[in-house]
Protein backbone atom coordinates (compact mmCIF):
# COMPACT_ATOMS: atom_id res chain seq x y z
CA UNK A 1 0.00 0.00 0.00
CA UNK A 2 1.27 3.57 -0.92
CA UNK A 3 1.98 6.40 1.12
CA UNK A 4 -0.08 8.42 -0.79
CA UNK A 5 -3.49 8.72 -2.81
CA UNK A 6 -2.73 12.47 -4.11
CA UNK A 7 -1.51 13.86 -7.23
CA UNK A 8 -0.95 17.19 -8.25
CA UNK A 9 0.75 19.18 -11.02
CA UNK A 10 4.01 21.28 -9.78
CA UNK A 11 3.72 24.99 -10.48
CA UNK A 12 7.09 24.94 -10.92
CA UNK A 13 6.54 23.89 -14.38
CA UNK A 14 5.42 24.95 -17.93
CA UNK A 15 3.70 22.58 -19.90
CA UNK A 16 2.25 22.57 -23.49
CA UNK A 17 -0.20 19.64 -24.83
CA UNK A 18 1.30 18.66 -28.45
CA UNK A 19 -1.07 16.22 -30.53
CA UNK A 20 -1.01 13.11 -28.09
CA UNK A 21 2.12 14.10 -26.17
CA UNK A 22 2.79 16.45 -23.46
CA UNK A 23 5.89 19.00 -22.76
CA UNK A 24 6.59 19.38 -19.67
CA UNK A 25 9.96 21.71 -18.82
CA UNK A 26 10.75 22.00 -14.83
CA UNK A 27 10.91 25.60 -13.88
CA UNK A 28 13.54 24.92 -11.46
CA UNK A 29 16.29 23.20 -13.79
CA UNK A 30 15.18 23.74 -17.47
CA UNK A 31 14.56 19.73 -17.89
CA UNK A 32 12.58 18.80 -20.25
CA UNK A 33 10.28 15.48 -20.19
CA UNK A 34 8.07 14.60 -22.36
CA UNK A 35 4.99 12.59 -21.69
CA UNK A 36 3.10 9.47 -23.90
CA UNK A 37 -0.09 9.98 -24.69
CA UNK A 38 -1.30 7.56 -21.14
CA UNK A 39 1.08 9.91 -19.08
CA UNK A 40 -0.43 12.86 -20.76
CA UNK A 41 -4.05 11.59 -19.43
CA UNK A 42 -2.70 11.25 -16.01
CA UNK A 43 -0.54 14.69 -16.37
CA UNK A 44 -4.06 16.27 -17.12
CA UNK A 45 -6.19 14.59 -14.31
CA UNK A 46 -3.83 15.41 -11.15
CA UNK A 47 -5.91 17.97 -10.00
CA UNK A 48 -4.44 17.19 -6.25
CA UNK A 49 -7.92 15.82 -5.27
CA UNK A 50 -8.79 12.89 -7.26
CA UNK A 51 -7.22 9.75 -5.91
CA UNK A 52 -4.78 8.25 -7.96
CA UNK A 53 -6.68 5.11 -8.38
CA UNK A 54 -10.10 7.06 -9.29
CA UNK A 55 -7.95 8.28 -12.00
CA UNK A 56 -6.80 5.29 -13.16
CA UNK A 57 -10.24 3.72 -12.94
CA UNK A 58 -11.97 6.23 -14.78
CA UNK A 59 -9.17 7.85 -17.06
CA UNK A 60 -6.72 4.84 -18.09
CA UNK A 61 -9.02 1.18 -17.77
CA UNK A 62 -12.53 3.00 -18.72
CA UNK A 63 -10.58 4.49 -22.23
CA UNK A 64 -8.07 1.49 -22.75
CA UNK A 65 -7.08 -2.38 -22.40
CA UNK A 66 -5.39 -2.86 -19.55
CA UNK A 67 -6.31 -3.95 -15.77
CA UNK A 68 -6.73 -2.11 -12.96
CA UNK A 69 -3.85 -3.37 -10.87
CA UNK A 70 -1.33 -3.70 -14.02
CA UNK A 71 -2.45 -0.05 -14.45
CA UNK A 72 -2.20 1.53 -11.39
CA UNK A 73 1.30 0.00 -10.69
CA UNK A 74 2.44 1.72 -13.94
CA UNK A 75 0.86 5.48 -12.90
CA UNK A 76 2.59 4.62 -9.48
CA UNK A 77 6.21 4.48 -11.12
CA UNK A 78 5.10 7.19 -13.06
CA UNK A 79 3.90 9.65 -10.61
CA UNK A 80 7.00 8.67 -8.15
CA UNK A 81 9.74 9.66 -11.17
CA UNK A 82 8.01 12.64 -11.49
CA UNK A 83 7.86 13.47 -7.89
CA UNK A 84 11.31 13.20 -7.62
CA UNK A 85 12.12 15.25 -10.62
CA UNK A 86 10.01 17.47 -8.67
CA UNK A 87 7.16 18.18 -11.18
CA UNK A 88 4.33 16.82 -9.50
CA UNK A 89 3.61 16.56 -5.91
CA UNK A 90 1.96 13.38 -4.14
CA UNK A 91 0.24 13.11 -0.77
CA UNK A 92 -1.70 11.12 1.57
CA UNK A 93 -4.37 14.05 2.16
CA UNK A 94 -6.20 16.37 -0.84
CA UNK A 95 -3.48 18.61 -2.72
CA UNK A 96 -4.66 22.68 -3.28
CA UNK A 97 -2.50 22.77 -6.61
CA UNK A 98 0.63 24.51 -5.15
CA UNK A 99 3.92 25.66 -6.33
CA UNK A 100 6.18 28.69 -5.30
CA UNK A 101 4.75 32.47 -6.54
CA UNK A 102 6.50 34.93 -6.45
CA UNK A 103 5.10 39.07 -6.44
CA UNK A 104 8.31 40.40 -7.66
CA UNK A 105 8.50 43.24 -10.41
CA UNK A 106 11.22 42.77 -12.44
CA UNK B 1 48.20 76.92 -0.64
CA UNK B 2 46.84 75.66 -3.08
CA UNK B 3 45.28 72.25 -3.33
CA UNK B 4 45.56 69.26 -6.40
CA UNK B 5 43.04 67.32 -6.55
CA UNK B 6 43.63 64.01 -8.65
CA UNK B 7 40.31 62.96 -10.65
CA UNK B 8 40.11 59.49 -11.71
CA UNK B 9 38.30 59.77 -15.06
CA UNK B 10 35.32 56.71 -15.47
CA UNK B 11 36.10 56.00 -19.49
CA UNK B 12 32.73 54.32 -20.89
CA UNK B 13 31.68 52.59 -24.23
CA UNK B 14 28.44 51.62 -25.98
CA UNK B 15 27.79 47.61 -27.21
CA UNK B 16 25.28 47.92 -29.16
CA UNK B 17 23.59 44.14 -29.79
CA UNK B 18 20.34 43.74 -30.91
CA UNK B 19 19.23 46.94 -30.71
CA UNK B 20 20.27 47.03 -27.08
CA UNK B 21 22.52 50.05 -26.26
CA UNK B 22 24.45 48.89 -23.45
CA UNK B 23 26.94 51.33 -21.73
CA UNK B 24 30.12 50.08 -20.04
CA UNK B 25 31.89 52.21 -17.95
CA UNK B 26 35.42 51.49 -16.46
CA UNK B 27 38.23 52.85 -14.95
CA UNK B 28 40.43 51.41 -16.92
CA UNK B 29 41.65 52.78 -20.20
CA UNK B 30 43.36 49.46 -21.20
CA UNK B 31 40.75 47.62 -20.74
CA UNK B 32 38.34 49.95 -22.91
CA UNK B 33 40.44 50.12 -25.56
CA UNK B 34 40.07 45.89 -25.44
CA UNK B 35 36.36 45.74 -25.13
CA UNK B 36 36.05 49.03 -28.25
CA UNK B 37 38.62 45.74 -30.11
CA UNK B 38 36.57 42.64 -28.92
CA UNK B 39 32.59 44.83 -29.98
CA UNK B 40 34.36 46.29 -33.30
CA UNK B 41 31.29 46.83 -35.14
CA UNK B 42 28.90 46.91 -32.41
CA UNK B 43 29.79 50.32 -30.87
CA UNK B 44 27.58 53.04 -30.42
CA UNK B 45 27.98 56.29 -30.44
CA UNK B 46 24.41 56.63 -29.15
CA UNK B 47 24.03 58.76 -25.57
CA UNK B 48 20.74 57.06 -24.75
CA UNK B 49 22.19 53.55 -24.07
CA UNK B 50 19.35 51.84 -22.37
CA UNK B 51 21.40 50.01 -19.68
CA UNK B 52 24.98 50.96 -17.75
CA UNK B 53 27.12 48.74 -16.15
CA UNK B 54 30.15 49.81 -13.75
CA UNK B 55 32.74 47.52 -14.57
CA UNK B 56 35.41 46.70 -11.59
CA UNK B 57 38.53 44.85 -12.41
CA UNK B 58 39.91 42.53 -10.26
CA UNK B 59 43.42 41.42 -9.75
CA UNK B 60 44.70 38.29 -11.88
CA UNK B 61 43.64 35.54 -9.92
CA UNK B 62 43.36 31.44 -9.79
CA UNK B 63 39.55 31.92 -11.11
CA UNK B 64 38.56 29.94 -13.49
CA UNK B 65 36.57 30.10 -16.65
CA UNK B 66 35.59 26.70 -16.47
CA UNK B 67 33.47 26.66 -13.55
CA UNK B 68 28.86 26.88 -14.44
CA UNK B 69 27.65 30.26 -14.55
CA UNK B 70 25.34 31.00 -11.57
CA UNK B 71 22.28 32.98 -12.41
CA UNK B 72 19.86 34.02 -9.63
CA UNK B 73 17.50 36.32 -8.54
CA UNK B 74 18.05 37.97 -4.98
CA UNK B 75 15.78 40.32 -3.63
CA UNK B 76 15.06 42.40 -7.00
CA UNK B 77 18.72 42.05 -8.43
CA UNK B 78 20.12 39.32 -10.92
CA UNK B 79 23.13 37.83 -9.83
CA UNK B 80 25.47 35.98 -12.20
CA UNK B 81 28.12 34.39 -10.79
CA UNK B 82 31.40 32.37 -12.35
CA UNK B 83 34.95 31.83 -11.05
CA UNK B 84 36.12 34.87 -12.97
CA UNK B 85 33.34 37.39 -12.28
CA UNK B 86 30.29 38.38 -10.66
CA UNK B 87 27.58 40.81 -11.85
CA UNK B 88 24.70 42.46 -10.21
CA UNK B 89 21.70 43.56 -12.54
CA UNK B 90 18.90 45.87 -10.76
CA UNK B 91 16.21 45.79 -13.90
CA UNK B 92 14.22 48.43 -12.11
CA UNK B 93 16.87 50.92 -12.65
CA UNK B 94 18.69 49.24 -15.56
CA UNK B 95 21.96 49.52 -13.59
CA UNK B 96 24.29 46.98 -12.75
CA UNK B 97 27.90 46.31 -11.71
CA UNK B 98 30.07 43.84 -12.65
CA UNK B 99 33.70 42.82 -11.04
CA UNK B 100 35.80 40.80 -13.29
CA UNK B 101 39.45 40.33 -14.34
CA UNK B 102 40.76 42.16 -17.07
CA UNK B 103 39.49 39.91 -19.83
CA UNK B 104 36.84 40.53 -22.45
CA UNK B 105 35.60 37.29 -22.55
CA UNK B 106 34.36 37.48 -18.80
CA UNK B 107 32.53 40.58 -20.30
CA UNK B 108 31.26 38.49 -23.00
CA UNK B 109 29.24 35.74 -20.97
CA UNK B 110 27.50 38.52 -18.78
CA UNK B 111 26.55 39.89 -21.78
CA UNK B 112 24.97 36.98 -23.27
CA UNK B 113 23.11 36.40 -19.71
CA UNK B 114 21.99 39.98 -19.76
CA UNK B 115 20.72 39.31 -23.30
CA UNK B 116 18.93 36.13 -22.66
CA UNK B 117 17.46 37.83 -19.90
CA UNK B 118 16.31 40.86 -21.57
CA UNK B 119 15.25 38.87 -24.72
CA UNK B 120 12.76 36.51 -22.93
CA UNK B 121 10.40 38.80 -21.87
CA UNK B 122 10.52 40.03 -25.32
CA UNK B 123 9.92 36.92 -26.69
CA UNK B 124 12.98 36.10 -28.10
CA UNK B 125 15.94 33.96 -26.97
CA UNK B 126 19.59 33.28 -27.69
CA UNK B 127 20.36 29.66 -29.41
CA UNK B 128 23.51 27.53 -30.24
CA UNK B 129 22.81 27.96 -34.07
CA UNK B 130 24.98 29.84 -36.79
CA UNK B 131 23.19 31.87 -38.81
CA UNK B 132 23.49 33.74 -42.16
CA UNK B 133 21.32 36.00 -44.20
CA UNK B 134 21.09 34.91 -48.06
CA UNK B 135 18.62 37.07 -50.42
CA UNK B 136 17.17 38.90 -47.53
CA UNK B 137 16.35 36.15 -45.37
CA UNK B 138 18.20 34.59 -42.59
CA UNK B 139 18.51 30.84 -42.63
CA UNK B 140 20.08 29.46 -38.39
CA UNK B 141 21.62 25.92 -38.51
CA UNK B 142 21.57 24.71 -34.74
CA UNK B 143 22.97 21.70 -33.17
CA UNK B 144 24.90 20.48 -29.76
CA UNK B 145 28.88 21.36 -29.90
CA UNK B 146 30.05 19.25 -33.11
CA UNK B 147 26.89 18.97 -34.82
CA UNK B 148 28.45 21.68 -37.77
CA UNK B 149 27.57 24.77 -36.80
CA UNK B 150 31.34 26.13 -37.36
CA UNK B 151 31.18 24.25 -40.71
CA UNK B 152 28.39 25.75 -41.80
CA UNK B 153 29.35 28.95 -41.27
CA UNK B 154 32.91 28.05 -42.81
CA UNK B 155 31.58 26.95 -45.86
CA UNK B 156 28.99 30.09 -46.18
CA UNK B 157 28.87 31.01 -49.91
CA UNK B 158 30.11 34.93 -50.64
CA UNK B 159 26.71 35.82 -50.95
CA UNK B 160 25.63 34.89 -48.00
CA UNK B 161 26.23 37.22 -44.70
CA UNK B 162 27.26 35.38 -41.68
CA UNK B 163 25.99 36.68 -37.97
CA UNK B 164 27.60 34.65 -36.19
CA UNK B 165 29.16 31.24 -36.06
CA UNK B 166 27.95 29.82 -32.36
CA UNK B 167 24.86 31.66 -30.86
CA UNK B 168 21.85 33.28 -32.55
CA UNK B 169 20.36 35.84 -31.65
CA UNK B 170 16.29 35.59 -32.67
CA UNK B 171 14.07 38.70 -31.59
CA UNK B 172 10.03 38.85 -31.99
CA UNK B 173 9.28 41.59 -33.92
CA UNK B 174 5.15 41.82 -34.00
CA UNK B 175 4.54 38.38 -35.43
CA UNK B 176 7.58 37.48 -36.72
CA UNK B 177 10.97 36.07 -35.68
CA UNK B 178 14.24 38.25 -36.90
CA UNK B 179 17.72 36.95 -36.50
CA UNK B 180 20.18 39.77 -35.82
CA UNK B 181 24.09 39.47 -36.01
CA UNK B 182 26.13 39.44 -32.94
CA UNK B 183 29.92 39.67 -31.67
CA UNK B 184 29.32 36.06 -29.75
CA UNK B 185 31.65 33.79 -31.61
CA UNK B 186 33.15 30.59 -31.91
CA UNK B 187 36.10 28.58 -33.60
CA UNK B 188 35.82 30.96 -36.37
CA UNK B 189 37.01 33.52 -33.91
CA UNK B 190 35.44 36.90 -35.73
CA UNK B 191 32.36 38.44 -35.16
CA UNK B 192 29.29 38.40 -37.33
CA UNK B 193 27.63 41.45 -39.79
CA UNK B 194 25.32 43.54 -37.79
CA UNK B 195 23.00 42.95 -40.23
CA UNK B 196 19.24 41.33 -39.62
CA UNK B 197 16.68 39.55 -41.74
CA UNK B 198 13.24 37.61 -40.99
CA UNK B 199 13.88 34.14 -40.13
CA UNK B 200 13.13 31.47 -43.13
CA UNK B 201 13.71 28.31 -41.44
CA UNK B 202 15.85 26.89 -38.91
CA UNK B 203 17.74 23.87 -39.73
CA UNK B 204 18.62 21.25 -37.18
CA UNK B 205 21.88 19.44 -38.19
CA UNK B 206 22.87 16.01 -38.50
CA UNK B 207 26.37 15.45 -40.43
CA UNK B 208 25.26 12.10 -43.24
CA UNK B 209 26.51 10.41 -46.60
CA UNK B 210 24.98 13.30 -48.88
CA UNK B 211 23.01 16.44 -48.19
CA UNK B 212 19.16 15.92 -47.58
CA UNK B 213 16.13 18.24 -46.10
CA UNK B 214 13.48 16.47 -43.98
CA UNK B 215 10.58 17.62 -42.66
CA UNK B 216 10.28 17.44 -38.73
CA UNK B 217 7.09 16.45 -36.15
CA UNK B 218 6.28 20.07 -34.28
CA UNK B 219 7.28 17.42 -31.17
CA UNK B 220 10.89 16.84 -32.50
CA UNK B 221 10.98 20.44 -33.53
CA UNK B 222 10.10 21.87 -30.22
CA UNK B 223 12.69 19.52 -28.20
CA UNK B 224 14.82 20.73 -31.07
CA UNK B 225 14.75 23.95 -30.10
CA UNK B 226 14.38 23.78 -26.55
CA UNK B 227 17.55 21.48 -26.49
CA UNK B 228 20.03 24.49 -27.84
CA UNK B 229 18.65 27.29 -26.24
CA UNK B 230 20.96 29.28 -23.74
CA UNK B 231 19.22 28.89 -20.12
CA UNK B 232 21.75 30.68 -17.71
CA UNK B 233 19.03 31.03 -14.79
CA UNK B 234 17.03 28.80 -12.95
CA UNK B 235 14.01 30.74 -12.84
CA UNK B 236 10.43 29.80 -13.12
CA UNK B 237 9.19 32.94 -14.28
CA UNK B 238 12.11 33.20 -17.17
CA UNK B 239 11.40 29.51 -17.97
CA UNK B 240 8.11 29.68 -18.77
CA UNK B 241 8.44 32.96 -20.85
CA UNK B 242 11.48 30.41 -22.62
CA UNK B 243 9.39 27.79 -22.82
CA UNK B 244 6.40 29.54 -24.67
CA UNK B 245 8.26 31.16 -26.86
CA UNK B 246 9.62 27.99 -28.01
CA UNK B 247 6.16 26.11 -28.79
CA UNK B 248 5.12 29.85 -30.95
CA UNK B 249 8.25 29.90 -33.02
CA UNK B 250 7.92 26.21 -33.93
CA UNK B 251 4.60 27.77 -35.24
CA UNK B 252 5.60 30.23 -37.19
CA UNK B 253 8.48 28.96 -38.55
CA UNK B 254 9.36 26.07 -40.37
CA UNK B 255 11.71 23.67 -38.62
CA UNK B 256 13.92 20.73 -40.96
CA UNK B 257 16.46 18.54 -40.38
CA UNK B 258 19.41 19.12 -42.61
CA UNK B 259 21.93 16.15 -42.96
CA UNK B 260 25.08 17.51 -44.71
CA UNK B 261 28.25 16.55 -46.46
CA UNK B 262 30.73 18.80 -44.90
CA UNK B 263 31.31 20.81 -48.36
CA UNK B 264 29.85 23.78 -50.18
CA UNK B 265 27.41 21.74 -52.37
CA UNK B 266 25.02 21.77 -49.00
CA UNK B 267 24.71 25.75 -49.86
CA UNK B 268 22.74 25.03 -52.88
CA UNK B 269 19.91 23.61 -50.95
CA UNK B 270 19.73 27.21 -48.63
CA UNK B 271 18.34 29.94 -49.93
Amino acid sequence: MKNYRYVARSKAIAARALGDETMVMSATNSTLFTLDEVASVIWAAADGVTPLDEIVANKICARYDIAQEAALKDAEALVENLAQHGIMLISDQPLALSGASRKETR
Amino acid sequence: MSSVTAAVQSSCVVVEIGGLPIRLRCDSPTFVRQIEERYAGYLSSSDDARFDFEIELAPPGAKSRDEDVRVTWESGLWVMQRGDFRAEWDPSTARGRIRQTINPYSLDCVLRIVHTLLLAREGGFLLHASSAIRNGRAFLFSGVSGAGKTTMARLAPPDAALLTDEISYVTRREDRYVAVGTPFHGELSRSGENMRAPVEVLYLLAKGPKNKIEPIEAADAVRGLLGNVLFFARDPEFVKFVFDTAFDFVSRVPVRRLTFVPDTSVWELIG
